[in-house]
């Protein structure tokens, strides 16, 4: 425990010395939102909207996608870039030689992306606050509940892309277009209701279309069904298939 | 004294590469015990092997009486380790580093006094990145050495470092062993391994191929030395007498011995009993270099 708080507490320090990881965790989600905000508007829910956003205005659905979304590029960009490169350079290395444990090491990367994705999350809702006029979240325990959920899932998807990408570039190169993908296709970009039948096959296996949905049904007192379930089996997976590939160097 | 490592017929491959064939040797308390041999002749394998880094395929290993296999844990905690390419991160700063490492494993010295003792204390709050290859290295070696190990595993640590460095860095071996820890220091550097080490280990082409004191092994391999002095007419034949004197030719104006042992002081001896006090009494003992390439059979 007290290596994991020592490993987390460096970790942390030294991803806010990283200038591009830290534009990507926090910048980006923001920049994506007021772009979106700008082309989609702030109208009210009208008749075209009834079929698109899940029935309600464009922010009001955008502002939730956009909470699973910061998690997303946190956990799916700096973490597979962050341990592939320690991986290569040799640091896991020093580390194993100095008993720290697989787990202590994802368990630092696991808390430098809840400590971010909270930061990167409230800097957004109070920026969208400001400029935007969306509906409050049904149910905060809910909506925190589901945060919890989509950080720890979504870490343990970047430790496995960490786990199996050989290097920081091909880590950091993967990540964004996994990431990319999952904007575009995961309900964080387009609305779904406007994707072809094939984007949204390609949106059902993505961890991000699972993580929007849940978040909006917390925040808007919805029910979309089982996605918790398939977002939990896929965090699960990449749980148990990121330990098993994980190496040292 | 006891035995900190025991090895017998350690072997280990990677796939169909055979990295190490057949390696024993056992180290002993409070010495500096060398690893020494040419590049890939398997001698980071073998000690990665003892660090519990790695799993060998056969051969019995017990390092600290523990089984660096099943026990790997339990021995990481009580050795320290100096990796070839291994690094920190870039942006971490040197204090950062050791506070970091002195935690990992609780039961060290305080770190302010290890980042004093190793001249790291004006580099304080600087970041790895900003260090000197001589400074990261003393930085590795300080964090090896932050948890007060039994023993210590220093891997290539002078290679890329500038003749100032390397001889720096001799010195902190010594203050190491100093300090009561048993270190085992891999080089492929002759002058290295025959100024630290109190016993060698020569490995080559995956095999222990020799192994003694730098002394015994240039006396067993490359024993002869040679005693040069100017006689002009005088007759030497009574140094045929010594022991240890194996040939003597003439080169012209100057005498050559050669021979083994006490060579310089015998000769030295009997000249002087015999009215001879040459000024240019000359030794020309054999290095480890030597010793190297007789027993390899190749240049390095």
């Amino acid at each position: 425990m007290r290596t994991l708080t020592r490993l987390s507490w460096v970790e942390l320090k030294l991803f806010l010395r990283e200038p591009l990881t830290v534009v990507f965790s926090l910048a980006l989600p923001l920049i994506i939102l007021f772009v979106l905000g700008g082309v989609f508007g702030n109208e009210a829910s009208g008749p075209a909207e009834d079929i698109v956003y899940r029935g309600v205005g464009p922010m009001t659905y955008y502002v939730p996608a956009y909470v699973a979304l910061v998690v997303a590029s946190v956990c799916v960009i700096s973490i597979p870039t962050h341990l592939a490169g320690n991986r290569e350079r040799g640091v896991l290395k020093r580390f194993h030689a100095s008993s720290v444990s697989a787990w202590a090491v994802a368990g630092a990367e696991v808390a430098v992306a809840a400590v971010l994705s909270l930061v990167s999350a409230v800097l957004l809702l109070i920026a969208a606050s400001l400029i935007y006029d969306f509906e409050p979240a049904a149910s905060i325990p809910a909506v925190i509940g589901v945060f919890a959920l989509v950080t720890v899932g979504f870490a343990a998807f970047g430790i496995l892309l960490g786990a199996i990408l050989p290097t920081a570039r091909a880590a950091q190169a993967v990540g964004m277009l996994v990431w990319f993908i999952m904007l575009f296709l995961g309900g964080a970009g387009p609305p779904p209701e406007v994707l072809t039948d094939a984007m949204r096959t390609v949106a059902d296996i993505t961890p991000l279309w699972h993580a929007v949905l849940m978040m909006q049904d917390a925040w808007l007192g919805l029910d979309a069904g089982l996605s918790w379930l398939i977002f939990v089996g896929i965090a699960a997976l990449s749980a148990v298939l990121g330990l098993r590939f994980f190496r040292w160097e | 004294m006891g035995s900190v490592i025991e090895v017998r017929h350690l072997a280990k491959r990677y796939g169909s590469y055979v990295a190490v064939e057949d390696i024993s040797l056992s180290v002993e308390q409070g010495e500096i015990f060398g690893i020494l041999g040419p590049n890939g002749a398997g001698k980071t394998t073998t000690v990665e092997c003892l660090q519990g880094l790695r799993k060998a395929d056969k051969g019995e290993l017990r390092v600290l009486g523990l089984d660096p296999t099943r026990q790997a844990g339990e021995l990481r905690r009580r050795i320290g380790s100096q990796l070839q390419e291994s690094a920190l991160p870039d942006r971490i700063k040197v204090w950062e580093a050791l506070d970091l490492f002195s935690s990992l494993i609780p039961g060290g010295p305080p770190w302010e006094n290890v980042l004093e003792q190793w001249g790291l204390g004006e580099k304080r709050t600087a970041s790895f990145g900003s260090l000197s290859g001589g400074q990261q290295q003393r930085l590795f070696v300080a964090l090896a050495v932050v948890n007060a190990p039994q023993l210590v595993f220093l891997d290539e640590m002078t290679t890329g470092l500038d003749p100032m460095s390397r001889r720096v860095a001799w010195d902190l071996i010594r203050q190491i062993r100093d300090a009561g820890s048993t270190v085992v220091l891999v080089t492929h550097f002759m002058d290295e391994a025959e100024d630290l080490c109190d016993r060698i280990a020569i490995i080559d082409d995956k095999r222990v191929v020799a192994l003694d004191t730098p002394d015994g092994l240039i006396e067993r391999y490359a024993g002869s030395a040679e005693v040069t002095f100017s006689a002009d007419s005088h007759d030497v034949a009574y140094l045929n007498d010594i022991d240890e004197v194996d040939r003597i030719m003439r080169r012209g104006r100057r005498i050559v011995v050669s021979g083994r042992g006490a060579l310089l002081a015998k000769v030295g001896a009997a000249l002087v009993a015999n009215g001879l006090a040459p000024t240019d009494l000359q030794v020309k003992r054999a290095s480890l270099e030597d010793v190297f390439l007789q027993i390899t059979g190749k240049e390095r």
